[in-house]
């Protein structure tokens, strides 16, 4: 039996200031699946995220990427294992062209040459964007800044993707190209967002956080339908949305 | 700081596209195609063979402005934008200006205005040299882009850590540039209109708002690298030796340059 992609058992966190965001957080993700991580602001959505590639370690609790646990002996291979695409793309983009900071990752795991080159060039055509390898990054839209940030991580090969924020700030057009990216890649996705329409089109399962733990966890159409889960945990569809059309 | 080539007021609303590469002339020339490294000492020689120059001999400086003219022709830079980029060194000149006025020594009349000889001397030597020496940096920074000069510095031996923080610079520039045109933005949207002094303490708030906002974005940049699996050291991606052949036909420049530097030497009176 392969272990499923992302293991998380009761993992509770407290910041130093003593600002505890995380109490006994526990989830599995199997290999393949794409699960929206949903939550209100301050719930503690990216603390958790920082859990699974060892940026944070956790007070109590564990967890495990594909079998592996997150532990400072093996931090390399689980930040290989779990690529994050983090909100602001201005954050992830940092070298002076594209395809050199899509080379970024695979070049700090050791590969060079007609190797590197081919993950440079595969990660790019999965986004759309081998076109503007040669462009600094700040010369690109926001939208085509996402697609290469999430060509930085996939450059990586990861185990699984977790994908903070991915249509905040975005236009209609950006997110639609994006969604149609997400749902063509045959990986593992996290994608932690409030942007319930977003969760549903691309995720068949949710788990909804609230508080510092998960509250909820089942079909994302069951989930967006329950009107008084969502009230409990200031989640709210937007305007005119129908959640009895969900259930069809 | 971004050097913002067309003003202010000139940046579109939301720019695509920053002003860190407005320097950089593309191009396919021999100058764009020679390697950064071998580029930035030649420019850093010549002007050295240029400062060592006597100060008497003007036929030496009409060679070196010759010798640059050729390369900007060669680089396809028009001469009329070599001469708008050289205005950038007015304010150094301005210094220069003052010099046969207040020298001391022999006296001439030019103008009915009594000058210092030595003094005018002085100004015709910083005035020069200046300009032989912007020029030559105005040419390579036109055939080169930043991110090359940058990777040409790591070739010559500059510590990494300085390239590293140069290079964050030049991508950082244009975001926070960014971040200060939109405060500004927010100020004047609420009627801000500073004009006296004691509205520089919203100036000066905003500054302070920028540096807590840099600095938390550099620990995000660090948290995003490190999930990538840096480990304290840049990958270096691909190799730019120069061959001998390449130095040897960028370090003609700086060796025709000292021939005329010590010929000047040699022949003076």
């Amino acid at each position: 039996m392969t272990p499923p992609a992302l293991e998380v058992e009761g993992v509770a966190f407290a910041y130093p200031d003593g600002h505890q965001a995380l109490f006994g957080v526990s989830l599995r993700i199997e290999r393949g699946e794409r699960v929206a991580l949903l939550g209100p602001n301050g719930a503690g959505k990216t603390t958790l995220v920082l859990q699974c590639n060892g940026v944070l370690l956790p007070g109590a609790g564990r967890v495990a990427v594909a079998g592996l646990p997150v532990a400072a002996e093996h931090l390399r291979e689980i930040r290989r294992r779990v690529g994050i695409v983090f909100q602001d793309p201005d954050d992830q983009l940092f070298m002076p062209t594209v395809a050199e900071d899509v080379a970024f990752g695979p070049a700090n795991l050791g590969l060079r040459g007609a190797e590197l080159e081919t993950r440079v060039k595969g990660a790019l055509a999965a986004v759309g964007m081998e076109e503007h390898a040669a462009r600094p990054p700040h010369h690109l839209s926001f939208g085509q800044r996402r697609r290469v940030a999430v060509a930085t991580v996939l450059a990586m090969e990861p185990e699984i993707l977790i994908l903070d924020e991915p249509s905040s700030n975005l236009d209609p057009a950006s997110r639609r190209e994006l969604a149609e990216i997400v749902t063509g890649l045959d990986i593992t996705i996290l994608m932690v967002t409030h942007d319930l329409p977003y969760a549903l089109q691309l995720c068949p399962r949710s788990l909804i956080m609230n508080g510092g733990v998960i509250t909820a966890d089942g079909p994302t159409p069951d989930l967006l339908a329950d009107a008084e889960l969502l009230a409990a945990n200031r989640l709210e569809l937007p305007f005119g949305f129908d959640p009895a059309a969900l259930r069809r | 700081m971004v050097l913002q080539i067309g003003g202010a007021g000139a940046a579109p609303p939301n720019p695509p596209s920053g002003h860190s590469h407005a320097l950089y002339l593309p191009g396919t020339s021999p100058l764009h195609r020679a390697r950064p490294q071998c580029k930035l000492a030649a420019a850093f020689l010549f002007v050295l063979a240029v400062v060592a120059t006597p100060r008497e001999a003007f036929w030496a400086y009409g060679v070196y402005a010759l010798t640059l003219a050729a390369l900007a022709r060669v680089a396809g830079l028009p001469l009329r934008t070599l001469a708008r980029r050289l205005v950038i060194e007015l304010p150094f000149l301005l210094f220069a200006v003052f010099l046969p006025v207040v020298g001391q020594g022999q006296r001439v009349e030019v103008l009915g205005m009594s000058l210092s000889v030595e003094g005018l001397w002085a100004a015709w030597n910083i005035v020069v040299k200046g300009t032989l020496g912007v020029a030559a940096s105005v040419i390579l920074a036109a055939t080169t882009p930043v991110p090359e000069l940058l990777r040409g510095l790591e070739r010559l031996r500059l510590p990494s850590a300085f390239t590293t923080i140069a290079g964050f610079m030049v991508r950082y520039g244009d975001v926070i540039a960014d971040d200060i045109r939109r405060m500004r933005i927010a100020r004047v949207s609420r009627c801000h209109d500073p004009r006296w002094i004691w509205h520089a303490r919203a100036v000066a708030a905003t500054a302070g708002t920028l540096f807590i906002r840099s600095y938390e974005r550099g620990e995000r940049v660090y948290l995003a690298m490190v999930s990538r699996g840096y480990a304290g050291s840049m990958p270096v991606l691909e190799d730019l030796a120069a061959t001998r052949a390449q130095w040897l036909a960028a370090l003609a420049l700086p060796a025709a340059a000292a021939l005329v530097a010590a010929t000047a030497w040699g022949i003076r009176p």
